[in-house]
């Protein structure tokens, strides 16, 4: 299946693969909208991580598991995995107890507080590449067939 | 092949995914004493304190069982294996054959005897959705309860039923709840948030009596002997493996049903997986019941890859819990509570006011335990860590960092997990 994969010598730490990763889940995909106005402002299923003022940046994000630890400690059952491969949460049947983002290795669950609910990558459904890896303005984020490794 | 499962939760789910991996015919039935289809058993407080609806309670998509072609039988309580024979008997009296079978039966709530409880109408266990229900159709004459057990079942009830406006008292015979999983500070975090709600928390004393009339309660004596009125009695001690109908099975049970690498049991073609089971610790190497849902899962897919004659190790017991009590997140992982001394080293992190802790357990350079309060989030990379066994030296002193992450990390292992094919550091 197709993994979004980061190359960290190519990330400039931006965090326009946020922004996007955001204003891609709003209701309105308006970045202005969706930082200001909406109620429950989605949080980013990237997360960028930088070190030492920049100087070491990667965004990191859902392997989309051939066994995804998120999906086994799932007590709820909102984590499924469809014939695709992607791994997908289902919002309404989630109960934020964070099971997943107990289990996950990659750190790719994240926590929405305001909604009480866990979310994650989704890796775009509606969209021909994901909007973090359209997003970077320097090919830090690619997204190709390979293995979770 | 025919494959039996006995048990209808989240290990039999493992093992049914895992069969279907390696064998897409064979055929599989499962046999539930209860009368649901496979639902989330932790939400049976959430369901309680009406934090979700009956419809919610399913755990699986409803086209589960038809897609994997599984036979599941509701309301099929298992009283004996007979091994000779290849099959299992049923209360019914019914018996099905099997070519591998697989114990799921997952435990059983222990209920100590207690003086005056025979008889009690408003006596409970809770650690089913039948237990939810009628807990929650009899709510409207409860006032008062006493939850005996200050674990995670306890203290998830008491959070139940406070959502429900009962006044609340755990006792607990330690001297801290939560002190299986969780540290002393966590504990006592969790408990001052307790009581911050309105739920009375008793440590280091137990119920001894049950008063009352007939088949109504009055309250409960202590051994301390202090009396507390109330109605109702939740009896949440914990949970023992379900494994009485295996006696005469010859399947050797010790705390649980003792199994290999492969989730086999002592006879060969029976397998057993999840609580009822008695599997390799991740850290010890020795063999206990891990009675957590995540690890009952990745039990029952080994133990169903094994039935299809699959190849695939059990990589050991890694304990782990996410538990969330008047929204303070709490998650631990692995050796919570080291024995004092030269073994392991301690790290802490603590604002009380904010209801934060962490704390990180190192044995030598390998990190072994976790504790989050408040913060949890990202928390699953230090199962990573637990699990693929990272030398922790280079980047000790991050470990407490709240943002502490892959950045921290040696740049060969960020590669490793985020890189492309091909362009490791």
């Amino acid at each position: 299946m197709k993994r979004i994969y980061s190359i960290e010598d190519a990330c400039i730490g931006c965090h326009l693969c946020e922004v996007a990763c955001i204003t891609e889940h709003s209701r309105s995909k308006d970045p202005v909208r969706a930082f200001l106005h909406e109620a429950v402002r989605p949080i980013s299923r990237c997360t960028v991580e930088e070190w030492e003022g920049g100087v070491v940046s990667l965004s990191t994000n859902c392997r989309h598991c051939d066994e995804p630890d998120c999906l086994r400690a799932c007590i709820s059952g909102a984590i499924q995995k469809d014939e695709a491969g992607v791994v997908r949460m289902d919002v309404e049947q989630c109960i934020g107890c964070w099971s997943c983002v107990m289990a996950c290795p990659y750190g790719a669950v994240q926590r929405n507080l305001k909604a009480k609910k866990a979310n994650k990558c989704d890796l775009c459904p509606d969209r021909e590449n994901p909007a973090c890896v359209d997003a970077c303005p320097n090919r830090a984020l690619v997204y190709k067939e390979g293995s979770q490794k | 092949m025919n494959y039996v499962i006995i048990g209808n939760s989240v290990a039999a789910v493992g093992a049914i995914r895992g069969i279907r991996k390696i064998d897409a015919t064979g055929h599989i039935t499962v046999l539930s004493r209860e009368n649901h289809v496979a639902y989330g058993r932790p939400l049976i407080s959430y369901l309680l304190g009406g934090t979700v609806t009956e419809k919610r309670m399913p755990y699986l998509p409803e086209d589960f069982y038809r897609k994997n072609q599984v036979n599941l039988l509701l309301g099929a309580e298992v009283v004996a294996v007979e091994s000779g024979a290849s099959r299992v008997k049923l209360a019914s009296g019914e018996t099905i054959p099997y070519d591998k079978l697989l114990v799921a039966t997952g435990g059983d709530p222990f209920v100590p005897p207690i003086e005056g409880m025979n008889g009690k109408e408003k006596v409970f266990t809770f650690t089913t959705w039948d237990d939810a229900a009628k807990l929650k159709g009899l709510a409207y004459d409860i006032d008062k309860v006493v939850v005996i057990g200050g674990g995670l079942i306890g203290l998830k009830a008491a959070e139940g039923l406070s959502q429900l406006d009962k006044q609340v008292t755990i006792v607990e015979l330690a001297d801290r709840i939560l002190s299986a999983a969780f540290d002393r500070t966590a504990g006592r975090i969790v408990a001052k948030k307790m009581k911050a709600n309105g739920i009375e928390v008793l440590t280091e004393d137990t119920v001894v009596r049950i008063d009352g009339e007939g088949s109504e309660i009055t309250g409960v004596t202590l051994k301390s002997g202090e009396f507390i009125a109330c109605d109702t009695v939740v009896v949440a001690i914990g949970v023992r493996p379900a494994a009485g109908f295996l006696k005469g099975s010859g399947v050797e049970v010790n705390r649980g049903v003792v199994v290999d690498d492969r989730m086999e049991t002592s006879v060969a073609g029976i397998f057993s997986a999840g609580d009822v089971a008695e599997a390799r610790d991740f850290f010890s190497g020795g063999k206990n019941p891990m009675p957590i849902w995540p690890d009952a899962y990745i039990q029952g897919d080994v133990a169903g890859i094994s039935m299809a004659g699959g190849q695939k190790d059990y990589q050991g017991g890694l304990a782990m819990n996410s538990i969330e009590l008047f929204k303070v997140p709490t998650i631990s992982m692995g050796i919570t509570n080291p024995e004092l001394g030269e073994r392991y080293q301690v790290l802490t992190y603590q604002n009380p006011e904010k209801y934060e802790y962490r704390k990180i357990v190192l044995e030598n350079d390998l990190l072994v335990g976790v504790v989050m309060v408040g913060n949890v989030d990202r928390a699953g990379i230090f199962a990573g860590i637990i699990r693929d066994k990272v030398a922790v030296a280079p980047f000790k002193e991050h470990l407490l960092a709240p943002d502490f992450g892959f950045v921290h990390l040696p740049k060969e292992i960020r590669s490793s997990l985020f890189a492309p094919q091909g362009k490791a550091a």
